[in-house]
């Protein structure tokens, strides 16, 4: 009898929760009965509520089985789990869990399904189909094939990738590069990270299909240093892909040369920041550089520089194998395509949904998640990262559509949903992200630097109830500052949460107790 | 790990795996944390003179990363994210949990253990996290925290 092959993800959230120890669990009792199993370390499908999720192939189907412990193991072995019987914590076939088929799987299509670090499964899975494709269209074909999908950077800022590629293939150089940003730090997402660990090779093809388009044969890839994991997943992808000739000189004999180098961050939030990032690609302090110009024209060494974000890049290949207008088919307005929400916090079923823009923060919370975990009422949802503004339980009908979010004073920024129940004091968060600022500025301007630990002293005033009118004003007059007047992101939109606490829960500051 | 690990034949040897390029400073630097748990001012020093940087370049590079420590570590490393999906399901309660359990305050630490925030382990769908000598570890309650940390808790 062939060996019976059973999933357990190596990702980070379900290693966090046990996979590894059920994966060993699993291994032992195969051995102790005498049973050929295959075990294979996927990647995650993102419903990080079921994790530990481990499959079973039985037939043409993967049955799944959510929550395993490896106390459970022997129990799941006992009610024939090679065959996929019947056990409590039996799912059903995977393709068939309504909270996953409910998706629009673009850029995440291969996360879970596949051996990530499998070529031969990649390759079984349309693994280089898009590179082999544009070798055959050209880089004019590939670049307004990106424009014409309506492609926007999927990092937070929105910026249409078509017109950034264009602009680093007009401009003249020596020398190119491309930056994919994996400094993934707003809290509440982890699509990169699920992405680079789940399906590897998609990364390293669209960052081949981005140098090709461009005229770049550097790749650099900078990875946060807090995902361990992550690292040896990518590293080691690296390395198969180039023993197999996908990185390299020549590649697959297309005449094309490109490579990419690994380097980590040191745990420094605004290094996400794009010109931060290429400041500590150079190997220096993560400082914000002035723009313009603009790292498209001058970029990494001085050089025209693709920075993007690692979905924007594995939403590429998708594109040239189904059709830009069949990504333009998604989403609404100027927002298309999907977007990976992650959902996360106070919520029932966290994980990530990969869904067309268009969708309500209701539809996400509510249908997906199920609601608060604690089982509570929604207070505040932050949505975007510590950057992002925190919207009342009122507001959960707005679409997420870049332009309709920036309508209410709020981002989409990472596609990141944090939400919390009606524990939660919102001074205290206001007070935070002033916190956070002063903790990750890189300190280059005053209205960051500076104004982010007044703003933290004024909030104290207020939470302690000391004049609190005055400095009200004080604050608000603190955020027009900083977000006029810094000079990236970091100060600019740290008064968001800020001003959406005054605007929504201002009574929270009279209940703080202590912060 | 103390001052006395370094070794500056090892150093060089760092150096010029990632090729004596400047850089490569913040790669270098991560490597020698990995190798020798701290950047003493010896590694400083020596980074400046190899790359050919001033010293107040290196120093600089070395303050600005949370994850660049100028002293030696201690034997174990807790981190509690501090982030706001963890504030969301109770890392400030989780946190004084720690500190009373470790016997240590956040951002302090004795021979045995430090204890730090960490600002988002992207565990933000199984949150509370906490990493344990670089290990992440998610859906954390007070009870999960005192397994992770028994092999060590109350050594210092």
């Amino acid at each position: 009898m062939a060996a019976v092959r059973i999933y357990v993800p190596r990702e980070t959230a379900a290693v966090s929760v046990g996979a590894d120890e059920v994966a060993l669990a699993i291994a032992r009792q195969a051995k102790e009965t005498g049973t050929a199993i295959e075990l294979v370390r996927n990647g995650s499908w993102g419903a990080t509520w079921l994790e530990p999720l481990i499959e079973v192939a039985v037939g043409d189907k993967r049955i799944a089985y959510g929550n395993v412990t490896p106390a459970d193991v022997p129990d799941l072995f006992k009610a024939g789990l090679l065959s996929g019987g019947k056990h409590d914590k039996r799912l059903g076939p995977v393709n068939e869990i309504p909270w996953l088929i409910d998706q629009d799987r673009w850029a995440f299509w291969r996360c879970g399904l596949i051996d990530p670090l499998s070529l031969a499964d990649f390759r079984a899975h349309q693994g280089f189909k898009a590179l082999e494709k544009a070798f055959e269209i050209g880089p004019d074909a590939v670049i307004t094939a990106v424009a014409d999908s309506g492609l926007r950077g999927r990092g937070g800022a929105g910026f249409p990738t078509g017109i950034k590629w264009r602009t680093v293939a007009d401009t003249p150089a020596d020398q190119k590069y491309i930056a994919a940003n994996a400094d993934e730090g707003d809290s509440g997402t982890f699509s990169d990270r699920m992405l680079m660990e789940g399906d590897p090779f998609g990364l390293i093809e669209s960052m081949a299909i981005a140098g090709y388009a461009v005229g770049a044969n550097r790749g650099y890839f900078y990875l946060r240093s807090e995902y361990p994991l992550t690292k040896l997943v990518f590293s080691r992808a690296l390395d198969l892909a180039r023993e197999a000739g996908w990185l390299g000189r020549n590649i697959q004999g297309s005449g094309f040369d490109f490579d990419i180098e690994l380097h980590l961050g040191a745990g420094s939030y605004v290094c996400g920041e794009e010109t931060a990032m290429l400041e500590s690609l150079e190997g220096k302090k993560g400082i914000v550089r002035y723009k313009p110009p603009v790292p498209a024209i001058e970029g990494l060494f001085g050089k025209p520089t693709v920075v993007n974000n690692v979905v924007t890049l594995t939403s590429v290949p998708n594109i040239l194998n189904l059709g830009a207008e069949r990504h333009a088919a998604y989403g609404v307005n100027r927002s298309k395509g999907t977007l990976a929400f992650q959902l996360s916090g106070n919520i029932r079923r966290g994980g990530l949904v990969e869904k067309a823009f268009g969708i309500t923060l209701r539809e996400l919370i509510e249908d997906f998640g199920g609601g608060t975990a604690s089982g509570r009422q929604v207070k505040a949802v932050q949505v975007g990262g510590p950057l992002g503004a925190y919207l009342p339980a009122e507001q959960l009908d707005t679409p997420l559509d870049y332009e309709a979010f920036i309508a209410i004073g709020a981002m989409i920024g990472h596609g990141g949903i944090v939400v919390f129940d009606d524990t939660v004091n919102m001074a205290q968060q206001a007070r935070f992200a002033m916190e956070f600022c002063a903790i990750e500025s890189c300190g280059k301007c005053t209205p960051c630097r500076i104004g982010s630990t007044r703003g933290v002293e004024v909030i104290d005033r207020m939470i302690a109830g000391e004049d609190r009118e005055a400095n009200y004003d004080l604050l608000v007059e603190l955020c027009d500052t900083m977000e006029g007047a810094s000079l990236c992101a970091m100060g600019g939109m740290t008064p968001f949460p800020v001003r959406s606490v005054l605007k929504y829960f201002a009574e929270d500051f009279s209940s703080a107790v202590g912060a | 790990m103390t001052a006395d690990t370094y070794d500056s034949q090892a150093a060089s040897e760092i150096v010029e795996r990632f090729g004596n390029r400047p850089e490569m400073l913040v790669q270098i630097l991560l490597a020698f944390m990995d190798r020798f748990g701290w950047i003493s001012e010896q590694a400083i020093r020596q980074l400046a003179d190899e790359l050919n940087l001033s010293r107040a370049d290196v120093h600089g590079v070395v303050s600005f990363y949370h994850d660049l420590r100028t002293t030696p570590p201690a034997r174990h490393a807790v981190k509690v994210c501090q982030a706001e999906a963890c504030q969301a399901m109770g890392c400030r309660g989780l946190t004084s949990h720690a500190e009373k359990t470790l016997g240590v305050a956040m951002n302090a630490g004795n021979e045995s253990v430090t204890l730090e925030p960490v600002y988002c382990l992207g565990l933000c769908a199984c949150s509370p996290a906490v990493m344990v000598d670089g290990k992440p570890y998610g859906r954390v309650d007070p009870a999960r925290f005192d397994a992770l940390v028994a092999p060590f808790a109350g050594d210092g």
